[in-house]
C-alpha cells in the first residue's frame, strides 16, 4: 500500500484527513480511489494537483506508476511562469 | 539496431556544454530580427484601447456611436462584442483559467477595476483617427471607493472590488464577500512545540513593493479574420499555443482554425505568458474585416499589464545556540491585483525551502486590490518569501556569531531531506553552491566602511510539461529543428547542440527555428525554467527516431541483420563481420539516399516531460551606501546555481546575470507609487527606476553542475531562481553597511536616507 499525505488546502476536502494508505498502482487509481472516499476531492485533482511520488514530482500524468511501498505527496500544481491571467 | 551513445561528434568532442555561436544572434545584432511590432499586412488598420480614468468604478453605459461614426474607424468594440464567461476554473491547454475574469480583464464588464483597465477598443485607418475615436467615446462611470493596499483591502470595511468574492480555503465558510480570495497554507510537524525547543526566535515583517517584468519590448499583435473564420495571429508571447487557446474560448473560435506566430521576444520573465491586446485584435478584425494591429505604449505596459505582487510578509524563525534550525512560521499577504491569482501559493511552498526543519508552518492569503492583474515574474511569488526568510537567517547569524554560509550549510536542504512543501528531495545542489561562493576569493576581499557584504540562497521548483519538437533532415544533410515554445534564453542554441551531439552533425550544419501552432503539436509556454529542459529531452527523443530509421535503412541497404548495425558517433555503423564489406553511413550519406530508400527522413518528439529537478543557488554582493544622500552602488556580485548540465554555459551564465540585475532593481528601486487618487505616479521608464548597464558591476556566475538524473544530459531549469537570492542578500549587504535591518522594499535612496538620519549616521 501506498502512503499517500496531502499538502495545503487538500485535507479541507476530506474532513482534515492528511494520510491515507492506498493500494494504488498508478496516479490515475489513486486519484479514482481518492475520490471514491471523499467525492468532493475529486474536481481538485481533475483541476491539476502535482503528484511526487518518492520525491519526484509529476504533473499531469495520469500513467505514472506508483510502487507498493511508494510515499506519495499530492501538491497544488506548480505553474512556474503559466499564472492566472 | 544496437544504439550506443549517441551524445558525440564523429571526432568524439561534444558540442552540448561549449559555447557555440548563438543562430539568432546575427539577425539580433543586425536589426533584422522581427519582434511584435514589426510585423505588417497590407491594409491592416491601427487598433488602440480605451483605458479606465479611475481606479474604481461602476460602468453605467457606454456610447460609442459618435466614434463609429468618424470617417476612418473601421470597428469599435466593447464588452458586448465579448459573450460573459462562466466563473469556473477551466483547463486551458495545460493551465487552469477562469475566464470568468480573463473576459473581464480583457474589456471591464461590471466594473472598472484599476486606472487603465482596458474599456473598448478602436481599429481605424490611422494612429490619430483611432487616438481621436477614443476621446469620442462616452463613458458614465459611476465612482467607487478604492483601495490599493493589501493589508487594506483586507480589513472587513475596505472597498469591496467584487460582490461574488467568498474566501476559499477557511472553515466555516464565509456568509460575507471580501478582497480575500483564498487562504492557502502548508504545515508539517508542530510548530509550537518546536518553537518551545529553540535558544532564539526571530520574528519580522517585511513589505515588498510591486515590480513589473520590464520587458523592453511592449506588447504587440497584429490579427486577421477570414470570413471562414480562420484567423491569423502574431504576437510577442511565452506560449503561442496558450494564446491560441484564450483567444478561440474568449472569442468562440475553433483552436484548429487560429494560426498563432510567436514572434522574436524583446523579453518577457513571466509577464507575457498571458493575453491582452490579442483577442482584442481578433475581435477587432472579425468586425471590420481588415487586419489590425495593436501595440502598447510603455504607459499602457506599465498600467494595464501585470507586475507581481507586492507584499507584506511575517517570518518567525527558531534555533538552538548552535544554529539548528526547529521551527519556522510565516504568514504571507500577496496582492493579486484586481483579480484573484497573486503567487502566493508557490510563495508558501518555497519559502523555507532551502532549508531542512522540522516543524514549518506557512499561511498565505490571495488578496484582490485595485491594481493591474498580476502576472507571472520568474520564480513567481518566491523571492518575496524567501527575501524575509534569508533576511532573517543573517540575523540569526549574527546573533548567534555563526558564520552566515556556516549557518545556512548546518541547515541546507540536501539529497533525502524533506521539503517544507512534503515530499523528500532527490539530488540537489544547494550545499555545492554555498561551497562554491565560500571559495571565492570575492567572499574574503577586503571591505571599506560604508561598505557591506550579503549572500542568500533560494530555491525554484522548476517544471516540464508538454512539449513537441521536430528534426527533419534535409537533402544536402543539414538538419532543420523546430521548436514550440518561445526562445526567450538561448533555447535555439540549446537545443541546436542537443540535436547536433545526437545526430553527429555539425553544430551550424543544424539550423533551429520556432514553429507557428499548426506546424507542431501541443507545446505549453516558455515559463518554470521548463523549455529547454523540455525541449531537449523532446529532441533526444525525435532523434531516437531519425537514428532508428537510419539503422532500418542500413539494414536494408546491406541485408543486414538488426543486430550487425548500430548508430554511434553520428553514422551508422556495420557490426562485426558485416565491418569488412561496407563503410558506415552518415546522416549527410543518407540524406543524400533519402528518396531512394523511403522517403524524407525526420522525427518528432511528443512528450509529457516529467523530472524537472529543482536548482538552488547562492549569491554574494557587496554593495557601498552613500550616507550623503542614501544612494546604494553595488561593488561586486558573484552568482553560484546549480545547473544539472550547462547545455551553453554562456546562456546558463546570462540567465544567473539577469536575474540578478533584475533582483537589484527589485531591491533598490522598482516599486509602483500610487497616489491618494488610485493612480499609478510613475508609469514610464523615467520614473519606474530600472537597473542600467552603469548601475551594475560585471556579475561574476558560478557554474555548479549536480545532474538531474531524471534529465537525459542531467539538465535542470535554470532561469527563474536566479531572482529569488538578490533581495535577501542586498538587504543583508545593506545591514552589514549600515548596522540598520530593512525591512521594507525597496531600498531605496530615500528610505535609506531616512532610515540613517533617524539613527544618527548621516549629517546631511
Amino acid at each position: 500500500m501506498a502512503r499517500v499525505v496531502l499538502i495545503g488546502n487538500l485535507a479541507q476536502l476530506t474532513g482534515g484527513v492528511t494520510e491515507f494508505q492506498l493500494a494504488a498502482s498508478t496516479v490515475k487509481q489513486l486519484f479514482e480511489q481518492l475520490g471514491a472516499l471523499h467525492p468532493e476531492i475529486r474536481r481538485h485533482l481533475e483541476d491539476g494537483v502535482a503528484v511526487a511520488i518518492d520525491g519526484q514530482i509529476y504533473q499531469d500524468s495520469l500513467l505514472e506508476p506508483i510502487a507498493p511501498d511508494s510515499e506519495v505527496f499530492l501538491l497544488p500544481q506548480i505553474a512556474g511562469g503559466a499564472m492566472l491571467p | 539496431m544496437a544504439e550506443t551513445n549517441g551524445h558525440s561528434q564523429a571526432n568524439g568532442q561534444h558540442v552540448v556544454g561549449t559555447r557555440t555561436v548563438r543562430p539568432d544572434g546575427v539577425d539580433k545584432v543586425t536589426g533584422r530580427a522581427r519582434f511584435g511590432a514589426d510585423f505588417n499586412l497590407p491594409g491592416q488598420l491601427i487598433g488602440r484601447v480605451l483605458r479606465s480614468p479611475h481606479p474604481h468604478a461602476r460602468i453605467v453605459s457606454i456610447d460609442t456611436s459618435k466614434a463609429e461614426a468618424l470617417p476612418g474607424v473601421k470597428a469599435v468594440i466593447t464588452r458586448a462584442d465579448f459573450a460573459d464567461q462562466p466563473s469556473e476554473f477551466i483547463p486551458a491547454g495545460e493551465m487552469m483559467m477562469n475566464y470568468k475574469d480573463v473576459v473581464r480583464n480583457v474589456l471591464a464588464r461590471e466594473k472598472v477595476l484599476y486606472e487603465g483597465h482596458a474599456v473598448a477598443a478602436v481599429a481605424a485607418t490611422s494612429t490619430a483617427i483611432a487616438r481621436r475615436a477614443l476621446k469620442l467615446i462616452e463613458v458614465k462611470y459611476e465612482t467607487l471607493p478604492h483601495v490599493i493596499d493589501v493589508v487594506e483591502a483586507m480589513r472587513p470595511d475596505a472597498p469591496l472590488l467584487h460582490d461574488d468574492l467568498f474566501t476559499v480555503g477557511v472553515e466555516p465558510k464565509p456568509e460575507r464577500p471580501s478582497n480575500i480570495a483564498k487562504r492557502v497554507e502548508i504545515k508539517q510537524g508542530d510548530v509550537e512545540a518546536g518553537f518551545k525547543t529553540a535558544d532564539i526566535i526571530v520574528e519580522r515583517e517585511f513589505k515588498t513593493a510591486p515590480v513589473h517584468q520590464g520587458y523592453i519590448e511592449p506588447h504587440a499583435a497584429l490579427a486577421t479574420f477570414s470570413e471562414d473564420g480562420s484567423t491569423e495571429l502574431w504576437t510577442t508571447t511565452q506560449g503561442h499555443y496558450i494564446v491560441r487557446a484564450h483567444c478561440a474560448r474568449l472569442l468562440g473560435l475553433d483552436i484548429g482554425k487560429v494560426r498563432v506566430t510567436a514572434t522574436e521576444i524583446g523579453g518577457g520573465f513571466g509577464g507575457k505568458t498571458v493575453v491582452y491586446l490579442e483577442p482584442l485584435a481578433i475581435a477587432l478584425s472579425r468586425k471590420a474585416k481588415r487586419p489590425v494591429k495593436m501595440v502598447m505604449s510603455r504607459e499602457e505596459v506599465f498600467k494595464a499589464s501585470g507586475p507581481t505582487s507586492g507584499a507584506t510578509v511575517r517570518v518567525k524563525l527558531g534555533a538552538t545556540k548552535s544554529g539548528k534550525f526547529v521551527a519556522a512560521f510565516a504568514e504571507l499577504k500577496y496582492q493579486a491585483g484586481a483579480f484573484q491569482g497573486s503567487p502566493v501559493q508557490p510563495g508558501t511552498m518555497c519559502a523555507y525551502a532551502p532549508y531542512d526543519i522540522e516543524h514549518v508552518h506557512v499561511i498565505g492569503y490571495d488578496v484582490v486590490s485595485n491594481r493591474p492583474k498580476v502576472a507571472a515574474y520568474r520564480a513567481p511569488g518566491a523571492p518575496i518569501s524567501e527575501y524575509a526568510v534569508e533576511s532573517v537567517v543573517d540575523e540569526i547569524a549574527k546573533k548567534l556569531d555563526i558564520d552566515p554560509i556556516d549557518l545556512r550549510m548546518q541547515n541546507a536542504a540536501h539529497e533525502g531531506t524533506k521539503a517544507a512543501y512534503g515530499p523528500k528531495f532527490g539530488p540537489i545542489g544547494l550545499e555545492e553552491t554555498l561551497n562554491a561562493i565560500r571559495k571565492t576569493e570575492h567572499w574574503n576581499a577586503p571591505l571599506r566602511k560604508w561598505q557591506g557584504r550579503g549572500v542568500a540562497s533560494g530555491f525554484w521548483f522548476n517544471i516540464g510539461g508538454e512539449t513537441c519538437v521536430s528534426l527533419t533532415v534535409n537533402e544536402d544533410g543539414t538538419v532543420s529543428l523546430m521548436a514550440g515554445t518561445p526562445d526567450i534564453g538561448g533555447l535555439r542554441a540549446s537545443l541546436a547542440a542537443v540535436a547536433a551531439d545526437e545526430l553527429g552533425v555539425p553544430y551550424d550544419k543544424v539550423r533551429p527555428i520556432i514553429g507557428d501552432t499548426g506546424s507542431l503539436g501541443f507545446n505549453f509556454l516558455t515559463g518554470g525554467s521548463r523549455s529547454a529542459f523540455s525541449g531537449s529531452m523532446a529532441i533526444v527523443e525525435a532523434a531516437k527516431q531519425i537514428k532508428a530509421d537510419l539503422c532500418a535503412r542500413a539494414g536494408k541497404l546491406w541485408e543486414a541483420k538488426p543486430d550487425q548495425v548500430e548508430f554511434s558517433e553520428g553514422h551508422v555503423r556495420p557490426l562485426g563481420a558485416l565491418a569488412e564489406k561496407v563503410k558506415p553511413m552518415s546522416v549527410a550519406d543518407f540524406a543524400k539516399v533519402a528518396g531512394k530508400t523511403g522517403g524524407p527522413i525526420g522525427g518528432v518528439g511528443r512528450i509529457n516531460a516529467q523530472g524537472a529537478g529543482p536548482s538552488f543557488g547562492t549569491h554574494l554582493v557587496d554593495l557601498e551606501v552613500d550616507p550623503e544622500t542614501g544612494r546604494t552602488t553595488i561593488l561586486r556580485y558573484t552568482v553560484a546555481q546549480d545547473a544539472g548540465r550547462a547545455l551553453h554555459p554562456a546562456y546558463v551564465e546570462g540567465q544567473y546575470q539577469g536575474g540578478a540585475v533584475q533582483g537589484i532593481g527589485w531591491a533598490l528601486n522598482e516599486e509602483y507609487v500610487y497616489g491618494a487618487d488610485g493612480k499609478l505616479q510613475n508609469a514610464g521608464f523615467l520614473d519606474y527606476r530600472m537597473p542600467v548597464a552603469s548601475d551594475v558591476p560585471m556579475i561574476d556566475a558560478i557554474l555548479v553542475e549536480v545532474a538531474n538524473p531524471k534529465h537525459p544530459y542531467g539538465v535542470r531549469g535554470v532561469g527563474e531562481t536566479p531572482i529569488v537570492p538578490p533581495l535577501g542578500a542586498i538587504a543583508n549587504a545593506m545591514e552589514a553597511a549600515t548596522g540598520i535591518r530593512f525591512t521594507e522594499l525597496p531600498m531605496s535612496p530615500p528610505k535609506v536616507l531616512k532610515a540613517l538620519k533617524d539613527k544618527g549616521l548621516s549629517k546631511v
